[in-house]
């Protein structure tokens, strides 16, 4: 990812993972990050914490992604990783639909509690393991075309996830991390949602940061040197 | 352990022997002195009989071992001789080996039998000093460690349309180990092997035993089935079970299950885990540990395998030279953040450097759950990238959260991290981690800053690379260590710094059964030095399948195998080269203290 030519703008983007344990929330960041993928992925503890780039036209976007582990247990220390967040992806799983009663739940404690507009999107993984998986087919007439053992897995429709997220104003997508499918498209929609001005704030240099966000002081000085450290090594 | 053996050499009975012969381990003999080893070393199933007595302790004839003052300067005091009696033993012995002889085939008879063969046939045989330890296993013993190559298969699950219940329960009975969970209302928890749903009424059944004790006033503490020994252990509202058939002590199984005990804690607090059953006895724990399946098996499952560090209750450290230490320890001082509490830097699960408070030290039992999660259990290291992860050091305090603040140093997407050069050649086991501990559940940034001044100091100096190339280049070979001793491996455990070392397990012991013979003869040899009442300090056994020597002082811990025709003199002058080693190597092979602030 090599910046050649012009040097584009670029800036820094805090974007937090959420959803219910098992949806593959790691596995979209695995996909995204270093474009692999690994089968029965161990649990995530506590919290990751990744960096990618990505390359918009008009300018450079560095995500600095908060891959937050699922379980009941974890809950809690949710509020430190999106506190702060400008994007928010909220995963659930296409073939379990509790994992959507979760993710609405998320959306909402968002809406409440995260910066206000923060940019959220809604993103229905494991598409792999429906009928329409292959990003060949249409998803209009995803007709079984194979009907024996490998029946479509799929338990949430896309129309109910899509009305959901336009109600909210959610950006919505369906993803397999595992083929890969739509996963870079969610994060390069969410890098072109986010309004110039909350981009401006957070590269802005010096005071900027306390300017653009006034609420916790905790925020400023977490911010502080890491993005100095920043700067140093990736520019 | 069957330690209720009498006094004097008995003639086991012809059914007996075999019995005895199949299961691979030498029963320690509690032979109090070096110097009455050679006379021991006739391998037989009935060597364990050849208790000293105590007052043959007292017939001391004063001469050192080979090399002795340099031994005694660590610690070692020979003990009293009782040459007199073991030759008459080895008499005993000898003559009545004929009848000892089991109706083998030939390859057993050229094999295994080397007790039951004339003097002069074993005069021959000792020549070959080269047999390495379980090299001779006769093929016609049943072995206990048969299935132990698919001890770590998983069972089928229920999907699985080939395999009916009574056959996944036989793959289940099938395996030499087993760690069981449960409520003390009877809800599982955990199993090691097995769904929980297949094995849920065998799960009820040691409920019930367990109970029963319990409501006798008298808790069940163990027993034995078959040759399966049982261990249970409560801790609180929870009851733990050790199953084995490897032939583990009780108190090593028993520390297992602490272990477990202690990655649950980890998870939960003591408080809160004191909450929930307090609240609702009959609560599911399943769901509040969710996730952590994966960190009670690869536990459970390095126990299976046999691990030194959890044997000796001690950690490994990364070789280096003391000034390569020192000068880390510096650097890693110096870009100490405030809200530090514990740093370290691992590289392949042997530590390079800890950092901590004066007033703390960091105990093993909690560093042996970091690891097990950082290197054991792949969740972290696969996941790329840093990780903030909150945990209950349970030795250090089980009432509250910690925040460990996890970087490995090679791959990753982060670019200050990176190595590129050499990050193909160190995968898997030799990663270099940052570990950083705080209390401070906010502080993940601040530590994430020091992280990369220290790599960044560490790589100004050269000493990542060090670091790096010590890690790839693993343990040293025993023949590194101590040229031309038939010594085929040793676990050398200095007491004051709660630290081991041992040589390459490449590649006598490279295969997963021949380690685990390994381990298993390690076990045995721990627990008959640290059985209580044993006050052993000097423990030489003889097997037909290998030598092996355990040695205590207040200073160190010490035990090394040889193949089954070494002699005890051989065996003593191999041990006093490595322990010279040792004693040289001190600063290098252990952290003494550590950088303190």
């Amino acid at each position: 990812m090599a910046d050649s030519n012009a040097p584009k703008p670029s800036s820094s983007v805090k974007l937090v993972l959420l959803g219910e344990a098992a949806v593959g929330k790691s596995s979209l960041v695995l996909r995204f990050v270093n474009n692999d993928f690994q089968e029965n992925k161990e649990p995530t503890i506590g919290a990751a914490f990744l960096t990618q780039k990505c390359n918009l036209p008009s300018r450079t976007i560095k995500f600095e992604i908060w891959d937050t582990a699922g379980q009941e247990r974890f809950a809690s220390l949710a509020p430190m990783y999106y506190r702060n967040a400008q994007a928010a992806l909220v995963v659930y799983d296409l073939t379990k639909p509790t994992s959507l009663v979760k993710a609405r739940h998320w959306v909402a404690e968002l809406q409440r509690q995260a910066s206000p507009g923060i940019v959220i999107a809604l993103v229905g993984n494991k598409l792999d393991l429906t009928n329409d998986g292959e990003p060949g087919r249409g998803d209009g007439d995803g007709e079984g075309v194979e009907g024996e053992d490998s029946g479509d897995a799929r338990k949430v429709s896309t129309e109910e996830a899509k009305s959901y997220a336009e109600e909210e104003s959610l950006l919505f997508f369906e993803t397999s991390a595992k083929t890969g499918y739509n996963v870079a498209d969610v994060f390069t929609a969410i890098a072109n949602a986010i309004p110039e001005t909350s981009l401006k704030s957070t590269r802005g240099p010096g005071a900027s940061n306390a300017v653009s966000r006034g609420g916790e002081e905790q925020r400023v000085n977490l911010n502080g040197p890491r993005e100095t450290a920043k700067e140093g090594c990736a520019c | 352990m069957k330690s209720a053996r009498p006094p004097l050499p008995p003639r086991p009975s012809l059914q007996a022997t075999p019995k005895d012969r199949a299961s691979l381990q030498s029963k320690p003999t509690t032979a109090l002195s070096s110097m009455t080893i050679q006379t021991l070393s006739f391998p037989d199933g009935s060597r364990g009989t050849f208790s000293t007595t105590v007052e043959n302790s007292t017939t001391n004839d004063g001469t050192s071992p080979t090399d002795g003052h340099d031994v005694s300067a660590m610690g070692f005091h020979p003990i009293g001789s009782a040459r007199k009696q073991d030759t008459d033993e080895s008499m005993s012995v000898m003559s009545m080996a004929p009848t000892l002889r089991p109706p083998g085939d030939l390859e057993s008879l050229l094999v295994g039998d080397m007790a039951k063969r004339s003097p002069a046939w074993m005069l021959l045989r000792s020549q070959s000093a080269s047999v390495q330890p379980f090299e001779v296993i006769r093929a016609d013993q049943p072995s206990t460690f048969a299935g132990f190559e698919r001890e770590f298969d998983d069972i089928p699950d229920e999907s699985d349309k080939d395999w009916n219940d009574g056959d996944r329960l036989q793959v289940w009975k099938s395996k030499l180990k087993h760690y069981m969970i449960l409520s003390s209302a009877g809800k599982p928890i955990y199993s090691r092997h097995g769904d929980l749903g297949l094995i849920n009424s065998s799960m009820g059944v040691v409920q019930t035993i367990i109970s029963f004790y319990e409501g006798a006033k008298s808790p069940l503490l163990g027993f034995t089935a078959g040759d399966a020994r049982f261990v249970v252990a409560t801790e609180g509202p929870l009851y733990f079970v050790a199953i084995s058939r490897l032939g583990e002590s009780d108190s090593q199984l028993r520390a297992q299950l602490n272990a477990l005990y202690m990655q649950i804690l980890s998870t939960l607090t003591l408080p809160v885990l004191t909450n929930i059953f307090a609240n609702r006895p009959s609560t599911d724990l399943r769901r509040p540990l969710q996730g952590t399946e994966t960190l009670l098996s690869s536990l459970a499952d390095s126990f299976t395998r046999g691990s030194p560090s959890v044997l000796l209750g001690a950690l490994e450290c990364l070789r280096l030279r003391k000034s390569h230490r020192h000068s880390i320890n510096n650097a890693f001082l110096k870009a100490r953040a405030e809200p530090l509490l514990y740093g370290l830097i691992v590289a392949g699960g042997k530590l390079v450097s800890v950092i901590r408070p004066r007033r703390h030290s960091l105990h093993p039992s909690d560093l042996q759950l970091i690891f097990n999660m950082l290197f054991e259990s792949g969740g972290i290291k696969a996941a790329g990238g840093e990780n903030w992860i909150p945990l209950c050091l349970p030795a250090f305090n089980n009432r509250g959260y910690l925040y460990m603040y996890v970087s490995f140093l090679d791959g990753g997407p982060d670019d200050s991290a990176s190595t590129t050069d050499t990050a193909d050649t160190t995968d898997g086991d030799e990663a270099v981690a940052i570990i950083l501990i705080s209390p401070d559940k906010e502080s993940f940034f601040a530590l994430q800053k020091m992280r990369d001044d220290v790599v960044t100091e560490l790589k100004k100096k050269g000493h990542l690379d060090l670091i790096k190339a010590t890690a790839v280049k693993g343990r040293p070979s025993v023949t590194e260590i101590a040229s031309s001793t038939h010594i085929s491996h040793f676990l050398f455990k200095s007491r004051a710094n709660v630290q081991f070392c041992m040589p390459s397990l490449q590649p006598t012991f490279n295969s997963l059964i021949s380690r685990r013979r390994l381990m298993s003869l390690y076990s045995h040899l721990h627990a008959a030095m640290h059985a209580r009442h044993s006050h052993l300090k000097v423990l030489h056994c003889v097997s037909d399948e290998a030598t092996s020597l355990a040695w205590i002082t207040p200073i160190f811990e010490f035990y090394c195998v040889a193949g089954p025709n070494t002699s005890r003199a051989v065996m003593t002058q191999g041990a006093n080269k490595i322990m010279q080693w040792a004693k040289r190597e001190e600063e290098r092979l252990f952290i003494i203290g550590g950088g303190v602030f």
